[in-house]
């Protein structure tokens, strides 16, 4: 039937080229699993001998080791700090019918579209007075900021479909409003707060210019330490650290995925 | 009791009833404003305050009077002047590379079916979910000069010398793209899934051959998918850190680094600010003038229906 829109010999073309792009896309993003088992000091494709030797570096390290429980940390408090906030913040501006309610969310999602350094620069001096400067809990609520449009943006996405009736209907029986979001609106959106949560922990984990300027000496996040010894030498040890975090970002959304595939299972039973 | 008891009673409850439904939707407004809060005041310490004291700090000059000769330096020394040129350029470039790359591909991926589509779509989503530095240090280990590029070509015959792929503009575009081009597809796919696929049979229908409609009834519908894909792109790419830093070697000196270099290396605070300030004034401009020309091109005309 798209024959009828594009001709079959520039289909064809059309195929190609797409599977060049896909290539183009797949393969930068993957490569590094393979070369990780790389038994030689150097990075080869394929390898000529296999071995665990750069994950046995990796995890023989205490640097290493620091940065990595560093950065799982922080991720996990920017989870605490973004999701509740997030969701509370495009709850109430569902709700609501206030004059404010384009402004609010207008600040809510501007920190995509600053840029990160600026970000990094400013809050390098603004932390001192608030006395978070180089400290875990500055950083984490640094990446809390960052990552709260994602859950804003989601999650109203997921109110945006939801009947707001519900919950009336909850309270004018005589329930909370706490207990009336809880039982009826929450529910409804669990998907979407959810995988909210996913995109913070991820992106948190990710974050390197944040993390250069605000965290220092021991509190040094992995993707830190990745990016200042990728300046200096290629260390495969980065390699093994680098298919960790691919597999470990791929498995996330897998499990996410899958997760929200058996709940809609469930729901048609 | 009299009738008239009666109603005085009936109408005082009415009133306190109503008077209890307007407190009743105050305090209402009140907790929805207050719920906003914690999330709006994140925003505003961790991000509106440090930005705008470092609009603050770039007014004054190193004495400490208030001056402009921060903004006088980045707008005429050649240093500063380079990174905005280094930034245009880079930006476009990606930009246009993803428009080549990413617009053929969305619109094969809008043409099959959902359920091909969607697998096809993960692989594109594949590098949106690995982290940057990870991708920028793979592209670091196939373009450098004994990377696994240069080597195979070089095995294959193809080339006799390494070509210098990383550490310079090449590198960086090339990362920068394989970066952006997921941020591009996506919105461009999706506006394409929304073109009504009856415009093209009534094209065919017409006489049209299949390029003719695809170029006069398919780009046009597009082209709203694709200018949101470009501005994204772009503007994400003005702001960029670490692959130029990582890929450029320490050729390609973008806005982004220069203001990262002249705290690290030279502890100019009053030219990292002002030059930071100008990156956030040149990146409202270019969501401003894509807004702009979202309202010219796309304004709902009577006949459209």
């Amino acid at each position: 039937m798209s024959e009828a829109r594009v001709g079959r010999g520039q289909r064809w073309w059309l195929v190609i080229y797409t599977g060049i792009v896909l290539f183009f896309l797949v393969v930068p993003s993957i490569i590094v699993v393979p070369m990780s088992f790389s038994g030689s000091t150097f990075l080869e494709f394929p390898p000529r001998t296999w071995s665990l030797r750069w994950y046995e570096t990796y995890v023989g390290t205490a640097e290493w080791r620091a940065a990595t429980l560093v950065s799982l940390e922080i991720a996990c408090l920017a989870v605490l700090i973004a999701v509740p906030t997030g969701t509370a913040a495009a709850y109430a501006l569902r709700a609501s019918n206030s004059a404010f309610k384009g402004l609010l969310a207008g600040i809510l999602v501007s920190p995509t579209l600053v840029p990160h350094i600026l970000i990094a620069v400013g809050l390098f001096f603004a932390l001192g007075p608030l006395r978070l400067s180089n400290t875990l809990i500055g950083l984490a609520l640094a990446h809390g900021m960052l990552t709260l449009p994602f859950v804003f943006i989601l999650v109203s996405a997921g109110l945006s479909n939801h009947d707001m009736i519900t919950e009336l209907a909850a309270r004018s029986l005589g329930a909370s409003r706490l207990r009336a979001f809880f039982t009826i609106t929450l529910p409804q959106i669990k998907n979407f707060v959810g995988f909210a949560a996913v995109i913070v922990f991820i992106t948190s984990l990710d974050e390197v210019i944040l993390s250069l300027f605000l965290a220092t000496g021991t509190l040094s996040t992995l993707t830190r330490r990745m990016f200042l010894s990728l300046r200096d030498e290629i260390d495969p040890t980065i390699a093994a650290i680098s298919s960790i975090l691919i597999i470990l970002s791929i498995a996330v959304v897998c499990l996410f995925q899958f997760w929200e595939q058996g709940r809609v299972a469930e729901k048609h039973e | 009791m009299s009738a008239s008891a009666d109603a005085a009673v009936a109408l005082g409850s009415r009133a306190s009833t109503a008077g209890a439904l307007r407190r009743d939707a105050r305090r209402e407004r009140r907790v929805l404003i207050g719920l906003s809060m914690p999330a709006v005041a994140l925003v505003l310490v961790f991000m509106v305050l440090p930005v705008g004291w470092l609009f603050w700090l770039s007014l004054f000059d190193d004495s400490g009077a208030v001056s402009l000769v921060n903004y006088v330096r980045i707008f005429t020394k050649q240093t500063y002047l380079n990174s905005f040129s280094v930034t245009f350029t880079v930006s476009l470039t990606v930009t246009l590379l993803c428009i080549g790359l990413g617009y053929p591909v969305a619109y094969l991926l809008s043409e099959l079916p959902r359920r091909v589509a969607g697998l096809l779509m993960a692989a594109v989503m594949l590098p949106y979910w690995t982290s940057v530095l990870v991708r920028t240090y793979a592209w670091l280990i196939l373009l450098q000069r004994s990377g696994l590029i240069n080597e195979w070509a070089q095995h294959l015959g193809l080339i006799s010398e390494p070509l210098p792929l990383a550490n310079n503009l090449t590198g960086t575009v090339i990362g920068m793209t394989h970066i952006m081009l997921p941020f591009f597809i996506l919105p461009l796919y999706a506006a394409m899934r929304s073109i009504d696929r009856i415009y093209m049979t009534a094209a065919a229908s017409l006489g049209a051959s299949p390029t003719r409609a695809f170029w006069t009834i398919f780009v046009p519908l597009s082209v709203q998918g694709l200018a949101a894909g470009s501005f994204l792109v772009f503007v994400l790419c003005m702001g960029f850190y670490v692959t130029p830093a990582v890929l450029g070697g320490g050729r390609v000196i973008m806005m982004a680094q220069q203001i990262e270099r002249s705290i690290t290396l030279y502890s100019n605070w009053g030219a990292a600010s002002a030059l930071g300030v100008a990156l956030l004034a040149m990146t409202v401009l270019v969501l401003a003038i894509g807004a702009l020309i979202g309202k010219l091109l796309f304004r709902p005309r009577g006949g459209d229906r």
